[in-house]
C-alpha cells in the first residue's frame, strides 16, 4: 500500500514537471500576483474559501486577504466587472472546463464590490 | 392455500392489470418529479406557500404518511409483542406498508426543502437540540429496524429474534410518533401548537390512520386473490379500527377543549372551529362527519357486515385524516402570531391578519408523488414476495 | 479519448503535482495570515433600543434603508422578504396609537437556533443571530419557531446582490443587524437612517455606551417577554 502511494506521488510530481499543459482560456481580470502560489490556488482555493466562510460568518473573523470578495476584486473581468457573467469569466470558465458545479454565486454576488457600489450610488 | 384454481384467462387479465397499476403509479411519480424539477428551477414562488404559510400541502401529505407509517405497525406489534396469531400473520404486510409510507413521506419532506441538493449537510452538521434533527434519526432508524424485523419473520433461522425485534419496533414507533408531535409541540409561540397534548394526540391518530390504511390494502389484496377475509377476523379488525377512531376523536376533542379553556386561545379556537371559512368546514364536515361519524356508522351499524363497507370506512378515515392535518397545519399558521396582546395590529407583513393560502398544482403533484412511491413499493413487493396474510385454518388465542 | 479530455487531465496533473509541493507552505498559511479581524467577542452584546415615542406613524425610512443596504426588492407580497417592517398598533382599551419597527430581535435564547436541524441558524458570540446560508437546507422550521415572524424565505433566484450581503434562493434570511457594517465599526442602516433617532444601537454590555445607560435609566420592555428569550432589541414607551 505504502509502496503504491509513494509510486503514485512520484508519478504525479514527475508529470507535473512535464511542463505547462493546455488550460482553459480565461478572462483573469486584473490578474497580477495572486495572494498565494497560482498552482496551489488552483488546487486549494475551495478549501481556503470553505475555511474562510466558517471563520467569517460564524466567528466574525474576516480575513480580507483570503476573502471571496478579494478574489473577485482581482479576477472580475475588466470589461463587465464580473467573475460569472460570461462563458470565459474567471470562475465560470474553469468550472465549466472541469465540470464542477459552482454554487457560491447562488447567494454571493459575482460583481466587483467597488463597481457594485458605484452602480448603487448612481441610482 | 385453498382457493379455486385460477384460469389462464384470469391470470392474464390480472397480469395486465398489475402492469397497468404500475404504469399509473409510475406516471404519478413522474408528475411528482416534474413538480420537484419546477420547484427546483423556479423556487418556491410557484407554490402557494409563502412567508406566512411556510409549510403547505406537501407537509400535509408527508406528515400523514409518516404518522400512518408508524400506526400501521400496530398490527405487527399486537402480533409480535402480545402474541396474537391473526395479527402475527399480518405483521409482514404491516411492516411492508410502514416502510413504503415512510419512504413516501420522507421523500416529500426532503424534496420540499429549499435546498434539497444539500441534504447531505443535514447528515454532517447535526444540531442536537433540534427536534427536526432527532426526527431524521428516528425515521431512518425506524426503516432499519423494520427491515430487521421483517427479516426475523421471513427468514426461518432468524425467527427466535422475532420477539426482540418486535419489541424494538414497538418502542421505537412510540418514540417516533412522539417526535413527530414534538415538532409542533415545541413551537410555543404559536397558538395552534405548543401544546403538550400533541404527542399523545399524534400517537392515537397514528393508530387510527395506520389501521385504516392497513384495512384498505388488505381488502385490495384479498380481492386480488379472489378471497374473502374470514368473518371472525374481519369482526376483530373492524372493532379495533372503531376503537382507534373513537380514541382519536377523543384526543382531538380534548386538544380543542383545553385550548378553548385558556382565554388567550379562544380567538384561535373560534377561528378554527367557527368562523375561519375553509378551516371549520374541513374540520366539521371533512374530519368529524366524513372521517369519524360515517365510518363509525359503517363499522357498527347492524346489518352491514361486508368487508367492502369496512374498506369504505377506512377510506373515509384516511380522507378525514388529510382534512384534519390541513386544518391543523395550514389553519394553525393562518392565525396570526400575537405580538401585542390587547392591541389592534397592522403591518405590511400580515401582522394581525389571517393569512391566505391556496395550494398550487405543484404541491399536490409533489404530495401525490409521495403517495405513489408508497403505492409502488407496496404493489411491487406484494407481487414479488409473499405478503399475503397466511391464516391458520382455526384461530386460537 | 477526445482532445479536451487529454487537456483536462494534463491540467489537473499539473495542479496535483504542484499541490504536493505547495501543500507544506499552504499549511502555514493560516498562522501567518495578516489582515484578519479579531472576530466576534462574547464580551460584547449588540442590541438596539427603540423609542416608540420618537417613531412616527407612516414613516418608513428605516425599512427603505434596510432594503437598500441589503439588496431587498422592497416588495410586500407574501413571498417577498421583509427583514424589517413597521407595525402600527392601537391599544384596544385606551385607543392610544403607536408605530414601531419590528425585525429579528436577536434573542439570547433564540428558538430559531434551537430548532434548526443543521446548525445553520446560529448566534455569534456577540449576540447577533444569523443564518449560515452555506448550511441552510430551507426546511423553514426556524420560521415556524420564531415568535416575532422575523424571518423570510427566499422564494426566487436572486441576482445582483450586495457583495457584502449574500442572499440566495431556497434559504431563509432575516435581519443581520447589518453585521457587515458592525464588523467594520459601523452601525445598522435602519438606526443610521431614522430621522428621529428612534433606534439606538450599541453594546448592551458596555456600561459607558449610550444604549446601556439609557436601558438603565428609562423603562423599556422586550416584546413577548413572557417567552423569556431575552431579545437584544428593547422597546421604550410601549
Ligand atoms: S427574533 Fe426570531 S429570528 Fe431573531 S433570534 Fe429571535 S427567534 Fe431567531
Ligand atoms: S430553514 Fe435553514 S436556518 Fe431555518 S431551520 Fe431550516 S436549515 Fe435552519
Amino acid at each position: 500500500m505504502k509502496f503504491l502511494v509513494s509510486l503514485l506521488m512520484t508519478l504525479c510530481i514527475s508529470l507535473a514537471w512535464a511542463g505547462e499543459a493546455a488550460s482553459p482560456k480565461l478572462d483573469i481580470g486584473k490578474g497580477g500576483q495572486c495572494v498565494e502560489d497560482t498552482q496551489w490556488m488552483r488546487k486549494n482555493h475551495m478549501h481556503l474559501l470553505k475555511h474562510g466562510r466558517d471563520d467569517a460568518l460564524r466567528r466574525g473573523i474576516r480575513d480580507e486577504k483570503h476573502s471571496l470578495k478579494n478574489c473577485i476584486e482581482c479576477h472580475a473581468s475588466t470589461k463587465d466587472n464580473s467573475v460569472i457573467a460570461r462563458e470565459d469569466s474567471f470562475c465560470v470558465g474553469c468550472h465549466k472546463y472541469e465540470a464542477v458545479k459552482l454554487d457560491c454565486f447562488e447567494c454571493h454576488s459575482g460583481t466587483r464590490k467597488s463597481a457594485w457600489l458605484a452602480q448603487r450610488n448612481k441610482k | 392455500m385453498a382457493s379455486s384454481t385460477p384460469t389462464l384467462e384470469s391470470l392474464r387479465t390480472k397480469n395486465r392489470l398489475y402492469w397497468l397499476l404500475l404504469a399509473i403509479g409510475g406516471l404519478v411519480a413522474m408528475a411528482g418529479m416534474y413538480a420537484v424539477h419546477m420547484m427546483e428551477s423556479h423556487g418556491h414562488i410557484i407554490t402557494g406557500m409563502n412567508n406566512q404559510i411556510v409549510w403547505g400541502m406537501p407537509h400535509v401529505f408527508a406528515i400523514f404518511l409518516i404518522v400512518a407509517a408508524s400506526g400501521v405497525l400496530n398490527v405487527a406489534s399486537i402480533g409480535s409483542v402480545f402474541g396474537k396469531a391473526i395479527y402475527k400473520a399480518r405483521a409482514p404486510l404491516a411492516s411492508l406498508l410502514s416502510i413504503a409510507m415512510l419512504s413516501g413521506g420522507l421523500t416529500v419532506l426532503m424534496l420540499d426543502l429549499g435546498r434539497p441538493d444539500r441534504i447531505i449537510v443535514a447528515a454532517t452538521n447535526y444540531n442536537l437540540t433540534s427536534v427536526f434533527a432527532w426526527n431524521v434519526l428516528l425515521y431512518s432508524g425506524m426503516v432499519g429496524l423494520v427491515v430487521v424485523y421483517l427479516w426475523t419473520m421471513m427468514e426461518r433461522r432468524m425467527n427466535p429474534y422475532n420477539k426482540m425485534a418486535g419489541i424494538g419496533v414497538f418502542v421505537w414507533r412510540f418514540v417516533l410518533t412522539t417526535g413527530t408531535g414534538l415538532i409542533f409541540a415545541f413551537l410555543t409561540a404559536r397558538q395552534a401548537y405548543g401544546s403538550a397534548l400533541l404527542p399523545p394526540m399524534f400517537i392515537v391518530l397514528s393508530f387510527a390512520w395506520g389501521m385504516a390504511v392497513f384495512h384498505l390494502v388488505q381488502t385490495s389484496i384479498y380481492m386480488w386473490n379472489e378471497k374473502e377475509i374470514a368473518p371472525a377476523i374481519l369482526q376483530r379488525k373492524k372493532h379495533l379500527l372503531g376503537v382507534f377512531v373513537l380514541g382519536s376523536l377523543y384526543m382531538v376533542a380534548t386538544y380543542h377543549f383545553t385550548n378553548a379553556y385558556f382565554s388567550h386561545q379562544q380567538g384561535f379556537e373560534r377561528f378554527i372551529l367557527m368562523d375561519g371559512g375553509v378551516y371549520p368546514s374541513l374540520f366539521w364536515w371533512g374530519y368529524i362527519v366524513l372521517g369519524n361519524i360515517v365510518p363509525l356508522v359503517l363499522l357498527y351499524a347492524p346489518g352491514i357486515q361486508r368487508d367492502r363497507w369496512t374498506a369504505l370506512a377506512s377510506l373515509l378515515v384516511v380522507t378525514g385524516g388529510f382534512a384534519l392535518l390541513y386544518v391543523f397545519i395550514i389553519g394553525g399558521q393562518a392565525w396570526p402570531l400575537q405580538l401585542f396582546p390587547g392591541y389592534e395590529v397592522s403591518s405590511t407583513f400580515a401582522d394581525g391578519q389571517i393569512s391566505a393560502y391556496s395550494p398550487s398544482i405543484y404541491e399536490f403533484l409533489l404530495g401525490l408523488g409521495g403517495l405513489s412511491i408508497a403505492f409502488l413499493i407496496t404493489t411491487v413487493s406484494v407481487r414479488v414476495l409473499n405478503f399475503m396474510p397466511q391464516d391458520k385454518p382455526y384461530i386460537a388465542d | 479519448m477526445s482532445e479536451i479530455d487529454i487537456q483536462r487531465r494534463q491540467f489537473l496533473k499539473t495542479s496535483v503535482g504542484a499541490a504536493a509541493v505547495a501543500i507544506a507552505s499552504g499549511m502555514m498559511l493560516y498562522s501567518v495570515a495578516q489582515g484578519k479581524s479579531e472576530g466576534a467577542s462574547s464580551k460584547v452584546r449588540w442590541g438596539m433600543l427603540i423609542d416608540t415615542n420618537q417613531c412616527k406613524p407612516g414613516c418608513n425610512d428605516c425599512v427603505t434603508a434596510c432594503n437598500n443596504e441589503n439588496g431587498l426588492s422592497g416588495g410586500t407580497l407574501p413571498t417577498d422578504s421583509q427583514w424589517i417592517r413597521k407595525i402600527e398598533i392601537k391599544d384596544i382599551s385606551s385607543g392610544r396609537e403607536l408605530s414601531l419597527p419590528m425585525m429579528c430581535q436577536h434573542c439570547e435564547h433564540p428558538p430559531c437556533v434551537d430548532v434548526c436541524p443543521t446548525n445553520a441558524s446560529m448566534k455569534r458570540a456577540d449576540g447577533i443571530v444569523l443564518v449560515d446560508k452555506h448550511r441552510c437546507i430551507g426546511c423553514r422550521y426556524c420560521m415556524m419557531a420564531c415568535p416575532y415572524k422575523a424571518r423570510s424565505f427566499v422564494h426566487e433566484a436572486q441576482h445582483d446582490q450586495n457583495p457584502d450581503v449574500p442572499r440566495g434562493k431556497g434559504t431563509v434570511e432575516s435581519c443581520t443587524l447589518c453585521v457587515h457594517r458592525i464588523d467594520v465599526g459601523g452601525k445598522p442602516a435602519c438606526s443610521e437612517a431614522c430621522p428621529n433617532k428612534a433606534i439606538i444601537f450599541g453594546d448592551l454590555n458596555d456600561p459607558n455606551s449610550e444604549i446601556a445607560q439609557k436601558v438603565h435609566s428609562v423603562a423599556s420592555v422586550q416584546i413577548r417577554a413572557d417567552l423569556r428569550l431575552n431579545p437584544g432589541v428593547r422597546y421604550q414607551g410601549l
